[in-house]
């Protein structure tokens, strides 16, 4: 590679992460301001975080926000393998691709839809059989059901690269179906199982516009109490929280990417 | 067809007109064949020929639409592989990436329960036996090829099966490797004395390695004998040409057990095999049953063509040669038979010529 290409790709590639990143930085280094306006820098200090560990709606929004996204990543995570599983082994008998684009509809269908479409179903079910009651069930529920998506495709990537022998390895071996399932086939998905887990969980904890449409009286989550708060204007413990979502979330995403990222041998067909 | 292993004892294997098809298409069509104990049994045959699911069937990866497998005399048709006699090594030798070899090794005797000082021994034994007791705590992926193959085998052997069933076990490998192995395994085979069936789609690796051969074609034995007769006695023009070189000539009897009309070679040629008058077969020759001459000898069966290349093998000569009736026949020849003929050159005029017996008349 000659010397003036490789300045003109760093260039490039210092643009793009500017482009990228910088809005970022912003909000992290603002977050460190002393000052009341969000927009004039004073000097530095932690005095929006010690204001947002004393703001109790903060707090039980995050808590809450939490939760939710544990128990839908948790749901998606199940819903998923067993996709993946239903994808995997059911190809040769039906007309995969169809069934497939199915599954993962959530993946390009706008949110606002989905939320409307979950707004529907949940209002319809509540007059029909009285559950579930608006509230941290529907949105767990309505996030499970995006987050599944992507689980689905993330553990259906590493299953179509296991080798099918090693299922029949096991078998010969004299291990019965579950015990198969148990000993190789979930320790080998097991990184997909964790990276389709540390997404829907992200995905649930970014979500405003489908927890908008679903949630009800009480169940006030994370990033609706933000997006709230800014219409009102904007404080700086915004970024202060802010500042602590992006490092979260960075680092959950970074641990997923790890986990699936290729090159890995384990288990990959020769 | 049935081809019988040991008289008298129960074979080890018993296949009874199995049949099996996926979606309409045939892969087995009703196979019944038999395998003795302690034979090393290969089959052979193309890719498709059905070889591969004909194995499947006797792990019991594959569940047949007809007919069954015993195995020792107990039908295993309502038995899963996991509860099978038998076990298995896969063409990409399958081992389970997330343990150690010796995990891989113990994971059989873990699924049987057995104590746990036993499983140590055992596969201690096990590792020893392959060389490879130092590789223990090494992942699969730190193997070279070679080495994998030792524990797939290691760890297919551990559990004494009755039947060791191997899937093309030397695909994996390289030329010189693979004729190392081959010997490696015929040898493991008699130290363990299990019965081994074994798939390939190499013909010189089954002739090389088996006691028996089963060659498939179309999901069907075309037929089962020991090497030597799937050479020297080949029963169709399909197991001619499939195991060594042929020299095929379609003809009519003419005359039961003694002349073939030949239109290919353009004469008559004089045979030994039965056969009945007025019957279409094909006469084979192997390569080194032929003589060639530059002057006309006095034998029974003489056509006359032009030489074409003369391929030299080392321990032989492939000689090519042009009948007069336009059919290309290879001889083979010693380097002595060839230093007696003296100089040849390309474009010249030869003597082709056999005994009567050395000639098989293939009725199919």
């Amino acid at each position: 590679m000659s010397g003036r290409r490789s300045v003109a790709l760093l260039s490039a590639l210092a643009f793009g992460y500017a482009f990228l990143y910088l809005p970022i930085v912003i909000l992290i280094v603002y977050s460190f301001n002393d000052s009341r306006l969000v927009t004039v820098w004073s000097h530095a200090s932690l005095r929006w975080y010690a204001a947002l560990l004393e703001n109790q709606q903060m707090l039980d929004a995050a808590w809450l926000s939490l939760r939710i996204a544990a128990v839908s990543a948790t749901v998606s995570v199940a819903l998923g393998t067993g996709a993946a599983f239903a994808l995997q082994r059911l190809k040769p008998f039906f007309a995969q691709r169809g069934y497939e684009a199915l599954a993962l509809m959530p993946l390009i269908v706008p949110e606002v839809l989905i939320g409307l479409a979950m707004l529907l179903l949940f209002v319809v079910l509540g007059d029909t059989i009285g559950w579930p009651e608006r509230g941290a069930t529907t949105i767990a529920l309505a996030h499970a059901s995006f987050g599944m998506a992507y689980a689905t495709v993330v553990i259906r990537a590493r299953l179509t690269q296991l080798d099918p022998a090693l299922d029949e390895a096991a078998a010969i071996l004299g291990a019965t179906p579950w015990r198969t399932f148990r000993r190789v086939t979930l320790p080998l998905l097991a990184p997909a199982i964790a990276a389709g887990w540390l997404l829907s969980f992200t995905l649930s904890l970014d979500d405003v516009v489908v927890a908008s449409f679903v949630t009800g009286p009480g169940a006030t989550t994370l990033p609706i109490v933000v997006f709230s708060s800014v219409r009102l204007g904007v404080s700086p413990q915004i970024n202060a929280l802010a500042t602590v979502i992006v490092v979260l979330v960075a680092v959950l995403i970074l641990t997923a990417t790890l986990m699936t990222r290729p090159g890995q041998r384990d288990g990959r067909r020769a | 067809m049935m081809a019988n292993g040991g008289a008298g004892e129960t074979p080890v294997i018993r296949i009874e007109g199995v049949a099996k098809s996926f979606g309409g298409v045939p892969a087995v069509a009703g196979v019944s064949l038999d395998i003795a104990r302690g034979e090393f049994f290969c089959l052979v045959g193309a890719s498709g020929s059905g070889k591969t699911t004909l194995l499947r069937l006797v792990a019991g990866f594959e569940t047949p639409d007809q007919g069954r497998v015993l195995i020792d005399g107990e039908d295993m048709s309502s038995r899963p592989p996991y509860a099978r006699p038998v076990n298995m090594m896969f063409q990409s030798y399958a081992l389970f990436p997330h343990l150690t070899v010796a995990e891989n090794v113990a994971f059989g005797l873990e699924e049987e329960r057995r104590p746990r000082s036993e499983i140590r021994e055992r596969v201690f034994a096990a590792l020893a036996m392959f060389d490879m007791g130092a590789f223990g705590a090494r992942k699969p992926h730190q193997l070279s090829g070679g080495q994998r193959q030792r524990v797939a085998l290691a760890r297919a052997l551990v559990k004494n099966p009755k039947i060791l069933l191997l899937d093309e076990p030397l695909g994996a490998l390289d030329k010189k490797l693979r004729e190392r192995a081959q010997l490696e395994l015929v040898a493991l085979r008699e130290r363990v004395g299990i019965t081994f069936v074994m798939v390939t789609h190499d013909q010189e690796e089954a002739m090389s390695m088996a006691s028996r051969i089963a060659l498939m074609r179309d999901g069907a034995l075309c037929q089962v004998g020991t090497p030597r007769e799937l050479y020297d006695a080949p029963q169709s023009r399909f197991a001619a040409d499939f195991f060594g070189v042929a020299n095929l000539f379609g003809g009519r009897v003419t005359e039961a057990g003694a002349a073939v009309d030949c239109a290919e070679a353009r004469a008559t040629l004089a045979v030994a095999d039965a056969c009945t008058q007025g019957a279409d077969v094909t006469v084979m020759l192997r390569p080194e049953q032929i003589a060639l001459s530059k002057h006309a000898p006095a034998a029974p069966n003489v056509l006359t063509g032009t030489l074409g290349n003369v391929v030299f093998l080392g321990n032989a000569y492939v000689c090519h040669v042009v009948l007069d009736s336009g059919k290309a026949v290879q001889a083979r020849l010693s380097p002595a038979d060839m230093a007696k003929l003296g100089a040849l050159a390309t474009g010249d005029r030869v003597h082709v010529s056999w005994e009567p017996s050395a000639a098989r008349v293939l009725t199919s």
